[in-house]
């Protein structure tokens, strides 16, 4: 099993979550993040007094998926949230040792 | 439907007429006193609904404004920073406040004649208000008490303890605001241009009594205690400029409570004042949107309420005496100055006024107490009478330009007062309870460390 865990732009959580009901994931985390890669920040201003704002607000989608469906859940989730321009996000993949559904304890991919 | 009203109305008049006097003195006389019953119960009603409006000004207007240009640690501290005042102020001017202001005493402060409200019933105070209680006058003016210690409160937000800002508070009231109120309102005072007073000075509604004093008490109040930690190197930015959207629209709903009501009756001069204040509103909205579009390039929403903050501040010492296109100007003016003050010369200055009362309140209230002197006319207020009872020239718009040399000596004694009193205030507030919080107060928050509880808990 892999955890795909997924920095996007909050305007495409429709888009992503879209593409992962196509390709058939049902369970999925999300959570609001602040953060920053190389993306700028923006400028504000509050009664003249001007602060930079490096850290910007993101989500952060969080599945676990089993080893052969990977590059097929990556392919559809970036499609879904690209738009070409700086600030898009990352994408980050790691093994998972082992999965358990609280409900009835089953274990490993079955759980998921 | 509208043949049916005026039938009705056809029918209300004949039976009026019917119990009409025939012209004998008698009751020519319960005629007279009929229509001054109505008229006095006309204006204690418009007395009543603008004493509430006043107190709406504070709690929610004030304190739902400031709260939301806090840090959200600081949220219920600054909430209660406001609403403190409505309990505490109001039972000190039970005691001995309204006395002190409204008491003739000498032409600086009042006497104790209405200590505890002794005499102070429905019977109507000649002197002030003859057609409403006494009460009602009292009441009203209760409601200015309480909100001008709330104004500084921004001076000194998110650092100074809770139980130091009620003994600073009391202090300040009898240092400065009674004494100042006495001077300008009170029977006699020193500045009173309609009661008798040495130096007449044109204050409707508390340009001088309510905005200078606060406001240059909050510059001293944040010279003597210091820069918030962090400022200004930290983001320190509002947490939630939806409130002070909403607490600013209170406050303008509210203030036509403040400069009409100072009208003290439901007359055409509640009007006049009700209009001078809704334009001036609406002008320093404008100004300070455009001058914020020219410096920053974005008109912002925090810009437009501040704007129409400082027009009503300022137009509320003409309010009462200046035509709806003076008060136009004196909204532009207020929106262009204020704004230089507080993102301009405060940078420059780098003292921590954090939301701007002095920059809005002590600035407006002096640039509205001049302009006053300016645009005063007794085309709108006639009360001022010469000896041959005509209606007297009241600003510089009527041929008496030395009214702005009156008022700048009126508002020069009240920044006196207010700089004074409050240091004296702080002094010895310092000397029974440390004003500001310790290092790790300030860091956890006011809500936390002063009070016990925080604003937001959605986790629950």
């Amino acid at each position: 099993m892999v955890k795909i865990e997924a920095v996007i732009q909050p305007s495409k959580l429709d888009n992503a979550r879209e593409a992962l009901k196509n390709v058939g994931i049902d369970g999925l985390t999300v959570s609001e993040v602040r953060g920053h890669g190389r993306q700028k920040g923006h400028k504000e201003v509050y009664r003249g007094r001007e602060y930079n704002v490096d850290l910007l607000h993101k989500l952060k989608l969080e599945m676990v998926v089993p080893d052969a469906r990977q590059d097929e859940v990556i392919r559809a989730l970036v499609e879904a949230v690209r738009t070409g321009a700086i600030g898009d996000g990352k994408i980050f993949v790691s093994h998972v040792e082992e999965a358990i559904r609280i409900r009835d304890d089953s274990r490993g991919e079955s759980a998921l | 439907m509208p043949n049916r009203v005026f039938a009705g109305l056809f029918l209300l008049s004949s039976s009026f007429l019917a119990q009409a006097p025939q012209g004998n003195g008698a009751d020519l006389r319960a005629l007279q006193a009929a229509v001054a019953a109505s008229q006095s119960a006309g204006d204690n009603a418009w007395m009543l609904v603008s004493s509430a409006l006043v107190l709406m000004m504070t709690g929610p207007g004030l304190a739902l404004f400031y709260c939301g240009l806090v840090r959200k640690k600081n949220v219920l501290g600054t909430m209660m920073q406001s609403f403190a005042m409505m309990a505490v102020i109001t039972l000190l001017w039970a005691v001995c406040g309204y006395s002190l202001v409204f008491g003739t005493g000498n032409p600086f402060i009042g006497d104790l004649r209405y200590l505890f409200l002794r005499g102070v019933g429905a019977a109507p105070n000649p002197i002030y208000a003859p057609t409403i209680p006494h009460q009602t006058f009292m009441i009203y003016q209760l409601m200015f008490a309480i909100i001008t210690p709330a104004l500084i409160a921004g001076a000194f937000a998110e650092r100074v303890r809770f139980r130091a800002m009620m003994v600073f508070s009391i202090l300040w009231a009898l240092f400065v605001y009674f004494p100042v109120a006495h001077m300008v309102w009170g029977n006699g005072g020193f500045l009173n241009a309609f009661l008798g007073g040495k130096c007449p000075v044109f204050d409707f509604a508390g340009g001088t009594v309510v905005h200078i004093t606060s406001g240059f008490s909050a510059l001293v109040t944040a010279l003597y205690i210091g820069k918030r930690t962090g400022y200004p190197h930290d983001k320190i930015v509002p947490h939630n400029l939806v409130l002070s959207f909403i607490g600013a629209c209170l406050l303008w709903v509210g203030w036509f409570g403040f400069n009409a009501g100072s009208a003290l009756a439901a007359s055409a001069l509640a009007t006049s004042a009700f209009v001078a204040t809704h334009f001036a509103a609406a002008a320093g909205a404008v100004a300070w949107m455009a001058a914020e579009r020219i410096r920053n390039g974005k008109a912002s929403a925090l810009g437009a309420i501040s704007g129409s903050v400082a027009g009503l501040a300022t137009v509320t010492q003409g309010s009462g005496f200046v035509q709806p296109f003076s008060a136009v100007l004196i909204g532009l003016v207020a929106g262009a100055v204020c704004f230089l003050m507080v993102s301009v010369v405060k940078e420059k200055l780098r003292y921590d006024d954090s939301l701007d009362a002095f920059g809005v309140h002590g600035i407006g209230g002096v640039v509205g107490c001049l302009l006053t002197g300016v645009f005063a006319t007794r085309l709108v207020n006639s009360g001022l009478k010469l000896a041959n009872g005509q209606p007297a020239a009241l600003g510089w718009i009527d041929g008496n330009p030395v009214q702005v040399l009156h008022q700048l000596a009126g508002a020069a004694l009240g920044i006196a007062f207010a700089v004074a009193g409050t240091l004296a205030a702080l002094k010895i507030t310092d000397l029974l309870t440390p004003v500001r919080m310790d290092e790790r107060e300030e860091a956890t928050g006011m809500d936390l460390s002063l009070h016990g509880e925080e604003g937001y808990n959605f986790e629950g």
